[in-house]
């Protein structure tokens, strides 16, 4: 078997493939680097597969908490890892937009699946997921209910600001004007999307687009994004632990390479 | 029998360093006039002169190397000056209140030196300095090429202003400019200059003598030496090292193989220097070369003041994008790069607005990977370790990639 670690900067993830590459559990945590999630996760799919660590062959871990992860035969970038994990969900892919907690990147394929270019954004937490999540403190709401929020607005609300506490700033007012809050929790989808859309620009994009990372669960934002883009976004299923998935598989290819480089 | 006490170059470069700012820091105490200049520009003038000059740049990058910028930095925006500006103005400009820093003192000056072949912030961040000084300031304005080889009128615009340089120059100094003295400080920066390309150039032997990040240290003294006998045999020595080096097939490092060669485009970010190096070695990453041996590459005939106009106008940052791709893409060829690591540095928007556009071109053209992170040239908060490391290594899983591809074939780049 062949396991898969994401230890992102808000969440943590785990996927273990069989040896004939069948995916065998998934386990998901909303903790990341700084706690020992990663932990959890791998003894959550260790027991959903009702195995031990014995049978683990090789272990890739990836995302920005990698290092953490002591017992790992290999670090693997997010980058390869959600193009790995894309190719083995939805097979041929020419571009996926990742948003996730800290980072937000945009990763163009070769028709093999391999990484052609790709675009990570820049500092600032603007076109992340900590953008929504900033936004749903001041909007009184959860992150699971921002989607549906926003949903039922009925009027665009532009949110200008790039930078996220400018944005926080900007929103607070526009709710103190007496905006709606669905109109305005719309209003911040819409840019962060702008701002994504921006790097698909640079990077260059055509279908198929797939979405992944946690914030692809909000299916308003999947929305916005193919607005923007004027394209159809799919989301593989699994799409939070797209990473670890592809982590998994990348283990099981260096276990393969490793085995026949020995015959 | 003199060989045994030699030093290295390595020695030679700190103890030169050291030299030159005691030596400019003895010639303000007996009243000798100081000039500060910036870092290319065509200070064979003031050497012929007799002016003693001192490079802010470099000293603010020195600040930086030693994480004293800070200091600096809050000194500076607490006056006023945006944390929008270029980090070396905002360290230099806290300096001149502050007057002390540990890294290396610098004697004030009395005369200001500034030429904006480098950059357009140059111009009224040396304006202030002279404006706050009360000093004069000799200004030459090195318009930016749009045409890809520089016109005529360019040079002619800018020998002009060399003469009357000149003339600005004699006012301040009471004396007339020895023709003679001026030839042979011509003559040294030239000799100087083929030396320091020379050393460089072994970075295309592979695997490659030299480590990338030594050139970054080097290169203070090709800044403030090319027209000196010290500068001279420094990177004559430093030659000789990295040919001996190379002949007998030695990498960059004693403790690592060189797997990768990259360029690294843009400044170093100076604050965060051991970090930004260790990690690219921890992956067997080198800086072969980058787009500073040609910068400083000031070769012209001499007392030909044409050529001393376009060869000073003619450096990579003030060239248009098609002489940038095409520059990197020769170093890509001459070099065996295969991959380039873009450094979008907050204070230097002349270098970021081309990296975007530069890096499209060079990944179409040469079909090498590279990636771009952000940081600074000295402000040390405006970079992340943890980011620079996640670019870094994608950078290198897909330099791998290609040279899997390489090995089967599938790739002939």
């Amino acid at each position: 078997m062949f396991l898969g670690i994401d230890i992102g900067s808000s969440s943590t993830e785990a996927a273990l493939i069989s040896e004939d590459g069948k995916l065998l559990a998934v386990a998901v945590r909303n903790a990341g680097t700084g706690s020992r999630a990663y932990e959890e996760v791998v003894r959550d799919v260790l027991s959903e597969a009702g195995t031990t660590m014995d049978d683990v062959r090789y272990t890739v871990v990836t995302g920005y908490g990698r290092t953490l992860y002591k017992e790992a035969d290999r670090q693997i970038t997010e980058i390869t890892c959600h193009a790995k994990g894309v190719r083995y969900l939805m097979g041929r892919v020419s571009t996926i937009v990742d948003i996730g907690g800290q980072d937000s990147k945009v990763i163009k394929l070769d028709e093999d699946g391999n990484v052609k270019n790709f675009l990570m954004n820049e500092k600032c937490a603007a076109g992340t997921g900590r953008f929504l999540e900033v936004m749903t403190r001041v909007l009184g709401c959860s992150l699971e209910d921002l989607s549906d929020m926003a949903d039922r607005s009925t009027r665009f609300i532009p949110i200008n600001n790039v930078c996220t506490v400018f944005a926080e700033s900007e929103v607070i007012s526009r709710l103190a004007t007496g905006e709606a809050p669905e109109d305005v929790a719309r209003g911040a989808h819409v840019a962060v999307a702008k701002r994504v859309m921006g790097m698909c620009s640079r990077v260059g994009y055509s279908p198929k687009v797939v979405m992944t990372g946690g914030v692809a669960l909000n299916s308003n934002m999947v929305d916005a994004l193919s607005q923007e883009l004027g394209l159809p976004v799919e989301v593989p299923p699994h799409c939070q632990a797209v990473g670890a998935i592809g982590a998994a598989v990348a283990a099981m290819e260096t276990y393969k390479k490793i085995m026949g480089e020995e015959s | 029998m003199a060989e045994e006490n030699a030093l290295t170059s390595k020695q030679l470069l700190n103890e030169l360093t050291a030299k030159h700012y005691e030596g400019a820091l003895q010639a303000k105490a007996e009243g000798k006039p100081v000039a500060w200049a910036t870092s290319i520009c065509p200070d064979e003038l003031l050497a012929a002169m007799d002016i003693t000059t001192v490079y802010p740049e470099n000293h603010a990058a020195a600040i930086g190397a030693r994480k004293e910028a800070m200091k600096f930095i809050e000194q500076a925006e607490g006056d006023g000056y945006s944390s929008d500006i270029c980090s070396y103005a905002r360290v230099n400009m806290g300096y001149v209140d502050l007057k002390h820093a540990d890294a290396q003192d610098i004697p004030m000056p009395d005369l200001i030196f500034s030429s904006t072949n480098i950059c357009h912030t140059v111009l009224k961040w040396y304006e202030n300095l002279a404006k706050k000084l009360h000093i004069p300031l000799i200004l030459l304005d090195m318009p930016f090429n749009h045409t890809y080889e520089v016109s005529d009128n360019a040079t002619k615009y800018i020998r002009g202003q060399l003469e009357n340089a000149i003339r600005q120059l004699e006012d301040f100094t009471g004396h007339r400019m020895d023709y003679d003295k001026l030839a042979e400080k011509m003559d040294m920066n030239n000799a100087t200059c083929e030396w320091w390309k020379k050393a460089t150039d072994w970075g295309k032997v592979n695997p490659s003598p030299l480590n990338g990040f030594d050139m970054f240290n080097y290169m203070a003294l090709i800044v403030c030496m090319r027209n000196s006998e010290d500068g001279h045999k420094l990177f004559k020595l430093w030659y000789e090292e990295l040919k001996q080096k190379a002949e007998e097939g030695k990498g960059p490092w004693n403790s690592a193989e060189e797997k990768y060669r990259i360029i690294w485009d843009g400044i170093a970010c100076w604050p965060h220097l051991s970090t930004t190096f260790k990690t690219l070695k921890k992956y067997g990453v080198n800086m072969v070369t980058s787009t500073y041996p040609s910068s400083w590459y000031k070769v012209y005939e001499t007392n030909d003041l044409d050529g001393m106009a376009r060869s000073y106008t003619g450096n990579y940052a003030n060239r248009n994008l098609d002489f940038g791709e095409d520059l990197m893409s020769s170093l890509i060829k001459d070099f065996g790069v295969e991959g380039v690591l873009f450094h979008s540095n907050r204070s230097c928007k002349l270098m970021d607005f081309r990296c975007y556009e530069v890096q499209r071109r060079i990944t179409d053209k040469m079909g090498i990977p590279s990636v771009i992170f952000d940081g600074d040239q000295t402000d040390p908060r405006v970079f992340s370790e943890a980011q620079y490391e996640t670019r870094v290594q994608a950078l290198v899983e897909m330099m791998e990639k290609n040279k899997e591809l390489k090995r089967r074939g599938d790739l002939d780049v």
